[in-house]
């Protein structure tokens, strides 16, 4: 099977995003990452999933069945950019604090946060350099690491505009409005 | 000028405005305030009252496939929605326009494990074309609209709308005046031209084409079309479970059903055909047999309204997107002259010629009794669909619910369908207990006609209590078969097909059917001979009344021919002996 990285633009409603994690839940697939948030058009929320799957095509059509999913494509193989980011609390009693600084210059890493006995340092690059920068900051002693999933974006004019999807409305006043502050 | 409403009588004119007529449900705590509110218009808005949640789904079902229009129904939140489960499961896999109404609790307590809370919407999810919980009054009117159109547009199927009670019970001034926003939902009703050429040179080119048709031939409403469409081409048309009744079956084109328990001669053609064009047809796993070994020779034509549907389970020459109706008319009009077509007129009748020679070999709807001693059984299956066949087609007017089992695909083979929306059936999700409340909702449908339900005896013992709905309700025109041979016999056919005869679990017993009939208030009617089918049968017609006969048929019987599971549809079996 082979990762796979499905971008999306859905409409922001609830529920959204359980009925698009419960299509790939449903055939036993583990999502390995999963980014949410707005996009550049209000209401519309922008989706980056990597999955591991063979039958991708397939999923991606019955992703479209859902009401709210405005645009699903499968960007493993245009051009894209794609950053991830990580926030790693590292075991960094004094001593070890210098080389620890020394090192983030390398990744362009920041120290975030300074504790009696640690530091927390914010790294974000294309996912395989922030695994690279996990792997070499591990010996320090890693007590806490969040990382916040692939986000993607495809490269040059092509892409994924959410307005082109999205339609204004009148909508209603409660939680299924479309145009409300 | 419009005046405050609460909120549930904005469900009420929501329904109304929308052209709700029936509803179908069961009252409880949560749903109370729509209740009180109902009261007001129960004269543009029928309610009735079922005995289970699970019926009052079925009937909605049997409702909506009867007319192709929105079935209701109605359950308290907690057990009341998840008993509506099973129909909108069933509602899903057989793309029925289905709206489910539920009570939640109040939105102070959701989430808090409250009284009957359940959290049904995450339940539902998965098996309903979209669903909602609604908290906040102002969001019925739009809601209601966006739900209806979903449910019956494009694929129809059910959706569920949640409401929680302080929802239902607050006040505001209504704003009718909402406008859909659904830029993720589309249907595309219009095929693409250039596919539709591409799917005539196929088809012209074809030496062995064939027509499949399925459900969505007749939820479009393309009876006509299908008939001039096969008729112009001249090729041999095959209906599947859900398209029975798409094409008439004395029609000289209409060579019958495929699949798990279609003709022989009917798979074989599959097998050897160039071209299949399928139209409104998913292709079932009870369909393909093995899916890998179907169809090896032919080039796939696929109309399907659902994108996803195409190339699911059978690789695809040429997909085609669109409402079965417009793209058949699409294809008529693009069709080439009779001069164009003679060669494939010629090689259809040759390929017609050929299919029927083998139907003469492998079918005679009789002959697939197992036992070869028929003779010696008092009532065998067969006889009562034979005589059911002829008497239900002299008075014509009728609708069959069937259930699920033996007994619905001897209905199927074994009886000669005409018409669509006659043949109302539980095919995607095969659900025991469907036929007598889906028997409610199409008598509730159509009331000049007379509604069988075919059941057998497990599935009858499921639901039978909406016969107590239909007494309410002062229905008169459905009448129950059972066909009662004390068995599950469908699980027990494959035990004794492939388990060595263990009959775990499978034998059953129950009450007497014609007495439990009786304390009903029905008529109830046993039949233990051939020789009184018929009878019986009148004794049914002639009685203004819901009727119930228990035909209790030899007990040992099974459906052939058949493809067995995992098998390709090209190795059908057609007595025990080649199990
Ligand atoms: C709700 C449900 N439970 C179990 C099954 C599995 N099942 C399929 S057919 C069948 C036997 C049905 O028996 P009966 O209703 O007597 O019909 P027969 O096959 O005997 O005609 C069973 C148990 C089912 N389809 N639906
Ligand atoms: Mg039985």
């Amino acid at each position: 099977m082979k990762k796979h990285t499905i971008v999306a633009l859905v409409q922001d409603r609830p529920g959204v995003l359980s009925r698009v994690v419960g299509l790939v839940r449903r055939r036993g697939y583990n999502i390995e990452s999963l980014a949410v948030g707005h996009s550049e058009t209000p209401n519309v929320s922008r989706i980056t999933m990597v999955v591991e799957w063979n039958d991708v095509d397939q999923v991606v059509k019955q992703l479209y069945r859902l009401i709210e999913v405005l645009k699903v494509s499968d960007v493993t193989n245009d051009p894209t950019v794609e950053r991830e980011m990580v926030l790693v609390k590292l075991h960094a009693p004094a001593p070890k604090r210098h080389e620890i600084v020394s090192m983030c210059n390398v990744f362009d890493a920041k120290i975030v946060d300074v504790g009696v006995n640690t530091m927390v340092v914010e790294m974000t690059g294309t996912p395989a350099k922030v695994e690279n920068f996990i792997e070499i900051v591990k010996p320090y002693g890693v007590k806490e690491m969040m990382r916040t999933g692939r986000v993607a974006m495809v490269r040059g004019a092509r892409g994924h505009n959410a307005a082109e999807y999205a339609e204004s409305s009148n909508g209603t006043n409660g939680q299924f409005a479309v145009n409300r502050n | 000028m419009t005046q405050e409403r609460t909120g549930a009588q904005i469900m009420c004119e929501a329904l109304i405005r929308e052209g709700v007529e029936v509803m179908f449900g069961i009252p409880g705590g949560a749903i109370m305030p729509f209740y009180f509110a109902m009261w007001e218009y129960r004269d543009q808005l029928r309610h009735v009252l079922c005995r289970h949640e699970q019926g009052a789904g079925h009937a909605a079902e049997g409702y909506a496939r009867a007319t192709g229009k929105l079935g209701v129904c109605i359950g308290t939140s907690g057990p009341g929605t998840t008993n509506l489960v099973t129909p909108i499961a069933d509602a899903m896999m057989d793309s029925t326009p289905l709206l489910a109404i539920t009570g939640q609790v109040s939105s102070l307590v959701l989430g808090k494990d409250a009284f009957q809370e359940t959290d049904i919407t995450g339940i539902t999810m998965p098996i309903t074309k979209h669903n909602y919980l609604v908290k906040d009054i102002n969001d019925l009117p739009y809601v209601f609209k966006e739900a209806i159109h979903i449910a019956t547009t494009g694929r129809p199927g059910p959706v569920l709308i949640d409401i929680t009670k302080d929802a239902m019970q607050a006040r505001t001034v209504p704003n009718w005046d909402v406008k859909l926003n659904l830029p993720g939902y589309k249907p595309t009703y219009n095929p693409n031209a250039k596919q539709i050429r591409e799917a005539i040179k196929l088809i012209q080119s074809a030496k062995k084409p064939l027509i499949m048709s399925g459900n969505g031939v007749i939820m479009a409403g393309a009876i006509e079309e299908l008939a001039a469409f096969a008729e112009r081409l001249r090729v041999p048309v095959i209906t599947t479970l859900h398209g029975i009744g798409s094409f008439p079956e004395d029609h000289p084109l209409n060579i019958g059903m495929p699949g798990m328990h279609g003709w022989v001669h009917v798979n074989r053609a599959i097998q050897e055909c160039d071209v299949l064009f399928n139209i409104g047809g998913r292709f079932d796993d009870r369909v393909t047999g093995k899916a890998s070994t179907f169809a090896p020779n032919a080039q796939v034509i696929h109309v399907d309204i659902d994108p996803s549907e195409i190339g699911k389970n059978v690789k695809v020459a040429v997909p085609i997107v669109g409402d079965a109706k417009l793209t058949l008319q699409a294809f008529l009009e693009a069709m080439p002259g009779r001069e164009d077509m003679a060669e494939l007129h010629g090689n259809a009748s040759d390929w017609m010629e050929h299919i029927r020679e083998m139907q003469a070999k492998h079918q005679g709807k009789q002959q697939y009794v197992s036992r070869a001693d028929t003779e010696a059984m008092s009532l065998p299956p067969h006889d009562v669909y034979d005589i059911m066949n002829r008497m239900i087609n002299e008075r014509g007017d009728y609708r069959i619910c069937t259930d699920v089992g033996q007994h619905q695909m001897w209905a199927a083979q074994l009886l000669d369908w005409y018409r669509p929306r006659t043949h109302i059936t539980s095919g995607g999700a095969g659900t025991m207990g469907f036929a007598v409340p889906a028997a409610l909702g199409v008598a509730v449908a159509c009331p000049n006609e007379t509604v069988w339900a075919v059941c057998g005896d497990g599935g009858f013992q499921m639901t039978n209590q909406e016969m107590a709905t239909i007494v309410q309700e002062g229905i008169t025109n459905v009448k129950v078969a059972v066909i009662n041979n004390g068995y599950l016999g469908m699980v027990r056919q494959w035990q004794e097909l492939f388990e060595n005869k263990r009959y775990s679990g499978t034998p059953l017993t129950g009450p007497d059917f014609a007495k439990l009939a009786e304390a009903y208030g029905w008529k109830g009617i046993t039949v233990e001979h051939t020789e009184d089918v018929e009878a019986a049968m009148r004794e049914a017609y002639e009685t203004d009344g819901p009727v119930l006969i228990d035909f209790r048929v030899e007990r040992e019987v099974n459906v052939f021919p058949m493809v067995p599971q995992g098998k390709s549809i090209g190795d059908m079996i057609t007595d025990a002996s080649q199990a």
